[in-house]
């Protein structure tokens, strides 16, 4: 880690602390336990964004694709599993589901990234987004358009702590702190992979610099498939946490328009900016809506977020970690 | 052989300079326009001028506006179907609140408004670049979504938020048939397609053509980056809220913010994307191409004589709007308008090419 | 390079068919067919609950030509535009139609039943919504084109006060409105916000965002400020989610009520057994299986194959039966024109007089087959609603049972209201009233 990164990860630090710190000074202390339900609910969301945010800038280190497709891919996975648990017990369905992901990644790497090579970034966006509706219609197609149940024996009712300590005590969903942890354990996995595999090494080569990875050898469009590959899996768990959470449907794939401000605010090819930036966006977002939403009229999360991102911006137009760039003529 | 410039020599500065420099060009040109407004309007059916030409028409405004903006200038915005919304709804204002205002007066008045607001969320272009500026411009479409939902005064209070237009007249002639309509937006579309052309081909344009395709070297040429793209996205507002105002008023009659969402952002990326990049030509064709698509691939299976559920259909519709978005941007990136253009040299030379 | 250039020249070939290979228009309907259109989301967010609502009204229709040959031995010729509950898709959809000559729609959205208000009177199409649409449509002397048939909002919000109400007076009380942020949604907002200045009771508007999957700071609100009573006014995905959110800050299921459209069964079984206790009005009909007119159903339709819905399970939910209820009172319509008018097949001006002339008393109702699914209703000029009662009804975790007797929407206290925002209606749009007394 450079003295750079290190100087944006306090500034990130800070920004959220104080962020933290000020909100319940604004309304005093008696609210306090409320605030705090506000705040862990907004975090909680907060790492799910990460998740798909992650997806998200796998892909686009890898092979510099903007990846619409990610909320497209994160519904054909959660679809995919519920509809073959059906016939087959769970692990068994989720090995299956990964399968049909991988054979994603290599079908989209062969029939869209490499005819695709070099083209301009906004046609390679187009491109994804064209992929999205086929994914999205293919999905459906042969899987239905009604809402599942997916049910991997998450508990729904939530835990109330510290009682005795404030009226009414803190809720927690413990649906939600199931999903954290499962989502800080697929990130482990990821820095692992990328630390002490091979395959790691190579993607990490190939995310620095293309050309420089292809010359000492390293494969592009194997390395394409896998990071595509990594993407599903992403997909895949994102997709099971909100699928159990809101059931498997059409609208999952909208998580994608969540993931954006995440990923311009935490930049684009940085992953500790995507987990930050989903912190970040999913606790403003919550925090917004409940404490200056009813004076606004309400329903104010959605922009909100991206506002929040593009003042980030304004301060740093490459994101919190991202690459900075040096426009030479 | 029939399409030759041989011959036509320029002479005259004028003469190089002017609108279609081939006198083939001209003649189709002008045949296509007398055709359009004095043919069409007699042999079009119902259906064809509502579900079709209209809207193509009003969409073609749309992603002439965001081509200026993308193709021409190179700053990518996922923001229009705001831009629609704004200048849809300043014409509802202008209309209920001022009520003897000529409706193209209103018109032009609600590009005008969604000029400042573009403008307004132009700025930020001139710190932040590429993707990063993509994503931003969607703070402007949810913003003005939620505003259109949540402030009243917007809608004149109405209580669900839905509005509708007023009758539509212009120096007393009603706009209500279809023709009238379908001539009226033609007219619209003409004039601004008209501008668009001698903007793009003027020092403005050249100004915003320098800046999309290096904004570093265009600065260092003389050419002002907060001038070039602050008026890229005030000319490409204008002509998107006197679009959004025609598909509210003259298209859906009645709306809510809704009808301009994010999807509708897409939906015009796609065209100029399709139809071409910095190309007039091509906001057409692909406006024609995304129009007419869904409508085609609808008939196909009845065509084909197979019997789909109405689901079935609308999932394989979006599988097949997917594949062929993929497929046209693997053919030619640079859209429809290029395959033209292609087409015109080949017959340049034809039937002799050599 | 030769086969860039061919798939080049595909390309061409592709956008030209696009460009140029307008579709020519399908035929479908001859001169001796009713033609109905049916506007479909059986696709998207709303489409748990759209499809079982289209299949009902499909099937009755299919129903109507398979047992009895027709309304009068004239055919019915129907035909789905899927517009995924978006609006402007539901009104180019209705602008495709028109060149079909349609006579009745029943959209089932309350947004394009309002883009297209101001269109039917001109196009003379009869516009059916039954159960939703705007509320003050019910004046028929403004709307003479719009049907709100069984009940609108505020007859629904009306009638949910009322019930709440009978628990103990609501002096002081808190409600809160869990809406879709839709004209929909909003709908119902005007007439709460009277009841709540008359009974004294506080409302909380929480607007959620279609499609309504992100409602987590909804319900933190909700567990913040403790309403009394949650109003669901929510469609499709919306729903089930609200009710996950609901338990996921344990408000209890008790104390929430849904409007009609979110009380079926795709709203509580992906909670299952969770959403235990959860009320709804029920517009006059619950799930109910088992009716003569079901039985017909499964014995026409099911039995050759020729059901629209994916198994004959569906048949005598909730959304299935209203769908089914629905396209029963636009037929009855026609019936009645064609009562006054000849059997044949009837225009749209006819068909309009005929809807301003439905009466079925329980009779009636029963022997087409719906038991006590409908209530009896009798439409005139003055009143487009016909009927406005209705009853809540619990899910208990595996059915609906009714847990309510019959409410009824109090005519005096709503009846002003919509008479004076018709009023407002019929200035802004230079309408004159027609006089009811006149209308035979």
């Amino acid at each position: 880690m450079n003295a750079a990164t290190s100087r944006n990860l306090t500034i990130a630090f800070f920004v959220l602390l104080t962020f933290g710190a000020l909100a319940p000074m604004a309304f005093g202390s008696a609210r306090f336990p409320q605030w705090l339900e506000v705040v862990i609910g907004g975090l909680m969301s907060g790492v799910l964004y990460a998740l798909v945010a992650i997806g998200l800038v796998l892909i686009f280190k890898a092979s510099g694709v903007f990846n619409f497709a990610q909320g497209a891919m994160v519904l054909f996975a959660a679809l995919t599993l519920v509809r073959v648990m059906e016939k087959l017990p769970f692990a068994l369905a989720l090995v299956v589901t990964l399968a049909a992901m991988v054979a994603l990644a290599w079908l989209v790497e062969r029939l869209v990234l490499r005819p695709l090579v070099n083209q301009e970034p906004i046609v390679l966006f187009m491109a994804t987004l064209g992929v999205a509706y086929f994914i999205d219609g293919f999905g459906q197609l042969v899987w239905g358009s009604d809402i599942y149940t997916l049910d991997i024996g998450m508990p729904k009712e939530p835990k109330i702590l510290l009682e005795g300590t404030f009226e009414g005590g803190i809720l927690v969903s413990t649906e939600d702190v199931i999903a954290a942890v499962m989502a800080g354990l697929l990130v482990a996995v990821l820095a692992l992979f990328f630390q002490k595999t091979g395959t790691g090494r190579a993607l990490r080569a190939v995310a620095d610099d293309h050309q420089a990875a292809q010359s000492i050898g390293i494969p592009l469009n194997r390395i394409w498939v896998i990071v595509w590959s990594v993407a599903g899996l992403v997909a895949l768990v994102s997709g099971v946490i909100w699928g159990s959470k809101l059931g498997v449907q059409f609208s999952l794939q909208l998580i994608a328009l969540k993931a954006l401000p995440v990923v311009i605010l935490g930049g684009f090819t940085s992953m500790p900016g995507a987990i930050i930036g989903g912190l970040i966006i999913g606790l403003g977002e919550k925090v917004s809506e409940v404490y200056l939403g009813p004076y606004l009229g309400g329903g104010i999360e959605n922009w909100f977020a991206y506002v929040l991102a593009l003042i980030f911006l304004l301060f740093r137009p490459e994101g919190l970690f991202g690459e900075r760039h040096i426009d030479r003529v | 052989m029939i399409y030759r410039e041989a011959g036509q020599f320029k002479t005259t500065y004028a003469s190089d300079q002017q609108l279609f420099p081939i006198l083939q060009d001209r003649v189709f040109v002008i045949g296509f326009l007398v055709f359009a407004f004095g043919v069409m309007p007699f042999i079009g059916t119902e259906y064809l001028f509502r579900a079709i030409l209209v809207p193509f028409l009003i969409l073609s405004l749309a992603a002439l506006g965001l081509n200026i903006l993308v193709g021409y200038c190179g700053q990518v915005s996922l923001g229009t179907g705001g831009f629609m919304a704004i200048g849809a709804y300043a014409a509802y204002n202008l209309a209920v609140r001022v009520p003897d205002l000529n409706l193209i007066v209103i018109f032009l008045l609600a590009g005008a408004c969604s000029t400042v607001v573009g403008a307004l969320f132009g700025i930020p272009s001139l710190r932040i670049k590429g993707f990063y500026l993509a994503v931003a411009t969607l703070a402007a479409q949810f913003f003005i979504d939620w505003m259109f939902a949540r402030i009243k005064w917007f809608t004149h209070d109405s209580p669900s938020g839905n509005v509708s237009a007023p009758p539509l007249q212009v120096f007393g002639f009603p706009i209500e048939s279809p023709e009238a309509k379908y001539l009226f937006v033609l007219a619209f579309v003409c004039v601004f397609a008209l501008v668009a052309r001698n903007l793009a081909r003027g020092a403005i344009g050249r100004a915003w053509m320098a800046t999309r395709d290096m904004d570093v070297a265009a600065e260092v040429i003389g050419i002002r980056p907060m001038a070039a793209k602050l008026s890229a996205f005030a000319v490409s507002s204008f002509f998107v809220g006197v679009a959004g105002a025609l598909w509210a008023f003259v298209y859906l009659g009645s709306w809510e913010p809704l009808a301009f969402d994010v999807n509708r952002s897409f939906q015009l990326l796609f065209m100029i994307i399709i139809g071409g990049l910095g190309s007039i030509l091509g906001s057409f064709l692909g406006a024609a191409f995304i129009v007419v698509l869904p409508l085609v691939l609808n008939q196909v299976p009845g065509w084909l004589g197979v019997h789909m559920s109405t689901a079935t259909v609308s999932h394989v519709e979006a599988m097949v709007f997917g594949a062929l978005i993929v497929f046209f941007l693997i053919v030619e990136p640079r859209g429809l308008a290029r395959l033209w253009a292609i087409g015109k040299e080949k017959l340049r030379l034809w039937p002799f090419p050599h | 390079m030769k086969q860039l250039l061919k798939s080049k020249a595909a390309a061409l070939a592709i956008a030209a068919a696009g460009v140029f290979g307008i579709a020519a228009e399908t035929a479908a309907q001859s001169s001796n067919e009713i033609f109905m259109p049916v506007l479909v989301y059986r696709t998207g967010a709303y489409a748990p609950n759209g499809i079982p609502w289209a299949d009902g009204y499909v099937d009755y229709i299919k129903l109507v030509n398979e047992r009895d040959g027709g309304v009068n031995g004239i055919k019915l010729a129907f035909e789905e535009c899927e517009f995924g509950y978006a609006t402007d898709r539901g009104v180019e959809c209705y602008e495709r139609f028109k060149s079909k000559k349609p006579v009745l729609i029943n959209p089932l959205s309350t947004g394009v039943t309002f883009a297209l208000t101001d269109k039917v009177p001109t196009d003379k199409v009869v516009l059916f919504s039954t159960g939703y649409g705007r509320a003050d449509s019910a004046d028929g002397s403004v709307f003479a084109w719009n049907f709100p048939l069984l009940g609108t909002y505020w007859s629904a919000a009306d009638m949910l006060v009322q019930h709440v109400k009978s628990k103990g007076p609501l002096k002081g009380k808190k409600i809160a409105l869990v809406y879709h942020d839709s004209p929909y949604g909003k709908e119902p907002i005007k007439l709460l916000e009277e009841r709540a200045k008359v009974e004294g009771f506080q409302l909380i508007l929480l607007p959620v965002t279609h499609p309504g999957v992100e409602q987590k700071a909804t319900w933190l609100q909700v567990r913040q400020q403790r309403p009394d009573y949650v109003f669901l006014w929510g469609w499709g995905v919306m729903n089930s989610t609200s009710i996950k959110d609901a338990i996921a800050v344990s408000y209890p299921r008790l104390q929430m009520y849904g409007v009609w459209w979110s009380s079926a069964e795709p709203d509580v079984t992906p909670a299952e057994t969770a959403s235990k206790g959860y009320n709804g009005i029920a517009l006059g009909h619950s799930s109910e299986k088992g009716l003569p007119v079901h039985a017909d159903m499964v014995k026409f339709l099911y039995d050759k194959g020729k059901g629209t819905a994916k198994g004959k399970d569906e048949v005598g939910s909730v959304l299935y039966n209203r769908g089914m209820i629905s396209a029963m009172l636009s037929i009855e319509a026609i019936k009645a024109a064609q009562g006054k008018y000849g059997k044949r097949v009837v225009t749209g001006e006819e068909v309009r007089w005929g809807a301003e002339h439905i009466n079925l008393d329980a009779a009636k109702i029963k022997a087409l087959g719906f038991g006590e699914i409908v209530q009896p209703i009798k439409t005139s000029c003055r009143d487009h609603e016909g009927v406005r009662r209705g009853r809540i009804h619990t899910w208990d975790g595996k059915a609906w049972s009714y847990t309510s007797d019959w409410l009824e929407a109090d005519n005096k206290f709503v009846r002003p209201l919509v008479e004076a925002s018709a009023k407002a209606y019929a200035a802004e749009k230079k309408i004159t009233p027609r006089d009811c007394s006149k209308e035979g």
